[in-house]
């Protein structure tokens, strides 16, 4: 179809029909302010602030639901326009509790953003705050209906990309509130922690559940030896928090950052991850030979398991039985290196820095206790460490970069790969590769893995045996596939993870994360992996010594005692 | 089975029954969220979690959605209606001459807000709008009987009239 023309602030502009005003005056680098709408998630016109007059409308237009027409005439910043937004904004904010300075948002905050940008200097009407009081229930998120201006991104984000709708807006008027049906608690409902709502909200009405104060006491306790694990995706999105660029590989300053705050040894999710892959390969080719269940699912995202547990129950033993790498550690923490140092498991404090607000309810399912405490003590995610080195007074940019710590810090690149979508696929094909056909594969680069489609499939040749793979990110891809399995189609493996983009776009991540961002993180993620040595996971030196030394070989008994789990079937509603 | 009936208090296996059956009809039709709702209701009187979970499961929308529009629309209740039920006019001109320290005293007394029921299921309080007997302000109603210039002391000998039973 041809283009629309139209005119924006007296600049000509071609736009697709059907697009909106706001995305046409975008591409013509025009700003227009906005708080409800979510590009291509939310567009409901509820906020009214991203007002515009449109030659021959009687009234002002929200120019996220307006869609272009040929020969519009569009303004977007007359006295009118910039009155009403900022009336509008008054509203919103009267009856919205300004606890700024105490806010878990301040200083990242769109609506505090928001009245600097439109220049709000009065609030002249005081309404009351809505009758709620924050709901804690859940292990990762808090909910604060207080701050919530009812934008509904969050319910849009549940509802079509995780296919989920754990919240959606309950009662009318005054009392309205995004809320689990029966306004029940968040943590008594199939939510699954992924925290993609916290992700997106514009306040601080969804916030994850702050742990820092926990860290900060373990670190306190001399009579604690304080060991933390970081993810892979943290490495290439912390920096933001500090005022890096999107995707900047700060892995070295991570470490020195983490020194600083005082944890007696740094170590890494990544080696883990290496160690997931042997598992989990090996559980592949096991199921393969002696016809086990197939497809395997990947299992080291706790929001999928939720997930797949509340929705799926009857595809449970689809999952592999591997724990997730964070889980991994935290037994391997407490047993095989608390004999190598020779410290009490007692006094060994976990700590993993995550870009998942899931993990923390992961860490807190009763099974994870293969050391026969809770292998992980507590998990902070990406913006809760960055909150801890900010009141360190730790200028994160002028760090040295230092290495992790020996010997749970030793990785390979396909561990790190664990950070992105499709990145346990590409490492586990680069050692199940080598492992059934006995020889280093032509590419270690499997690039039908990569990328943010959101479903992504291939057939790999082992040299005779044809593996056919999928890889799916955000929960609606996820259940699309399960569908596709339920029919019979002949999968082998299958990488799932919650979130869209993969943990670079977890729900713990630094707020803003968009597809932008997710693309810049995953290069990121890609860069890390081709800096390092070694980029295949049963290279791992560290890995290896593991098994020789303590666990004998994937899937022996220890291994499944320690880096193995079950699931539990839950209910819907 | 009767068509309108909203006498009954308690969730019964016949009312189970026949929303299933209404269900049946209305499988994986998301649309028809509200009509199904509405034909429920007529049930059973209310609509408790557990038939909400039905539709939810039935019709295939999540039950936030339907929870959503439950308690949105006025029409619809989750709780059973009291044995008694009584109506307070709020009306303006009811309103004007003290129906508001009606609810309040109601509220005191019965333990209930409008829209619930008192815990031994004997009373429900809901607020109307204008009965159309402005010049009897205010007026409460409780079934079928309707009381004209009620205040706050005349209350506890009108509801003593329901306590037979
Ligand atoms: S949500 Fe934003 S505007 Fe509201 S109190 Fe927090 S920082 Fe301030
Ligand atoms: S954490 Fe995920 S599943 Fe739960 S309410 Fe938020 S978006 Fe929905
Ligand atoms: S919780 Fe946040 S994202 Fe959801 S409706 Fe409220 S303000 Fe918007
Ligand atoms: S951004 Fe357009 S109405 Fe909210």
């Amino acid at each position: 179809m041809s283009q629309v023309m139209l005119t924006i602030d007296g600049i000509q502009v071609a736009a697709e029909p059907g697009t909106s005003v706001l995305e046409a005056a975008k591409k013509a680098g025009i700003k227009i302010p906005t708080l409800c709408y979510l590009e291509e998630i939310n567009a409901i016109g509820a906020c009214r602030i991203c007002l515009v007059e449109v030659q021959g409308a009687r009234t002002l237009q929200t120019s996220c639901v307006t869609p272009v027409a040929d020969g519009m005439v569009v303004r977007t910043n007359t006295p009118a326009v910039r009155r009403a937004r900022k009336l509008n904004l008054e509203l919103i904010m009267s009856n919205h509790p300004r606890e700024c300075l105490t806010c878990p948002r301040n200083t990242n905050c769109e609506l505090q953003r928001l009245a600097s940008e439109l220049g709000l200097d009065e609030i002249r009407f005081a309404g009351d705050t809505p009758p709620y009081e924050p709901d804690r229930s859940s292990p990762s998120l808090v909910r604060d209906p207080r701050k919530c201006i009812l934008c509904r991104r969050c319910v849009s984000v549940c509802e079509k990309v995780q296919q989920v709708s754990a919240i959606a807006p309950q009662e009318r008027g005054f009392k309205t509130i995004v809320a689990p049906a029966f306004l029940e608690p968040l943590g008594d409902v199939a939510c699954v922690n992924c925290g993609q709502c916290a992700l997106v909200c514009p306040t601080a009405a969804i916030h994850e559940k702050d742990q820092t104060a926990e860290v900060w006491a373990a670190l306190a306790d001399p009579g604690k030896h304080v060991v933390v694990q970081t993810a892979p995706a943290v490495r290439v999105s912390i920096g933001e928090m500090f005022g890096l660029a999107p995707g900047s590989v700060v892995t070295g300053q991570l470490v020195a950052a983490l020194r600083r705050l005082g944890f007696a040894k740094i170590f890494d999710t990544d080696f883990t991850a290496d160690l997931t892959i042997m598992e989990e390969g090996s559980e592949l080719i096991k199921r393969l030979r002696e016809g086990g269940k197939l497809p395997l699912i990947t299992s080291c995202s706790p929001g999928w398991i939720k997930f797949i547990e509340h929705f799926y129950p009857e595809l449970l033993p689809h999952l592999s039985t591997c724990k997730s790498p964070q889980q991994m550690f935290g037994a391997l923490a407490k047993t095989y290196y608390a004999e190598k140092a020779g410290i009490s498991p007692d006094d060994i404090f976990v700590v993993s820095i995550m870009p998942c607000t899931a993990k923390k309810f992961e860490a807190g399912r009763e099974e994870m206790n293969g050391s026969g405490r809770r292998d992980v003590d507590v998990v902070l995610t990406t913006r809760e460490l960055g909150k801890m080195l900010k009141e360190a007074g730790i200028d994160f940019s002028a760090l040295p970069e230092e290495a992790y710590d020996d010997p749970l810090g030793i990785s390979t690149g396909a561990g790190v790969l664990f950070g992105s979508t499709g990145g346990v696929m590409e490492a586990a094909l680069r050692t199940a590769y080598e492992l059934v056909t006995g020889d280093t594969p032509p590419s270690l680069d499997f690039n039908e893995a990569r990328g943010l489609e959101g479903i992504k499939e291939a057939s790999v040749d082992l040299k005779g045996t044809t593996l056919n793979v999928a890889v799916a990110h955000g929960l609606a891809n996820a259940r699309e596939i399960l569908e596709r399995v339920k029919n019979g189609h002949p999968y082998h493996f299958i990488e799932v993870m919650c979130c869209p983009g993969g943990c670079i776009g977890g729900g713990g991540q630094p707020i803003p994360t968009n597809n932008e961002i997710r693309a810049k993180r995953t290069a990121g993620i890609y860069s890390a992996d081709r800096a390092m040595q070694l980029r295949k996971s049963h290279e791992n030196p560290a890995v290896q010594a593991l098994y020789q030394e303590f666990l004998g070989e994937p899937l022996s008994h220890k291994s499944h005692e320690l880096l193995h789990t079950r699931y539990v079937p839950r209910s819907r509603y | 089975m009767s068509n309108s009936c909203s006498c009954h208090a308690q969730l019964t296996p016949d009312h189970l029954a026949e929303v299933d059956r209404i269900l049946e009809s209305y499988r994986g039709q998301p649309g028809s969220l509200i009509q199904v709702l509405h034909k429920a209701q007529n049930v059973i009187g209310y609509l408790p979690r557990e038939v909400q979970v039905k539709v939810a499961e039935k019709l295939d929308v999540p039950l936030t959605r339907v929870y959503g529009v439950v308690s949105f629309y006025s029409l619809f209740t989750t709780k059973p209606k009291g044995r008694h039920k009584i109506h307070v006019c709020a009306g303006t001109a009811c309103y004007v001459r003290g129906a508001n320290q009606l609810l309040n005293k109601l509220e005191e007394d019965l333990q209930v807000k409008p829209g619930d029921t008192t815990e031994d299921g004997k009373f429900s309080v809901d607020v109307v709008r204008c009965l159309g007997a402005c010049g009897l302000g205010p007026v409460v109603t409780v079934d079928d009987d309707v009381y004209g210039r009620v205040h706050t002391g005349k209350l506890a000998d009108i509801l003593s009239k329901y306590d037979k039973e």
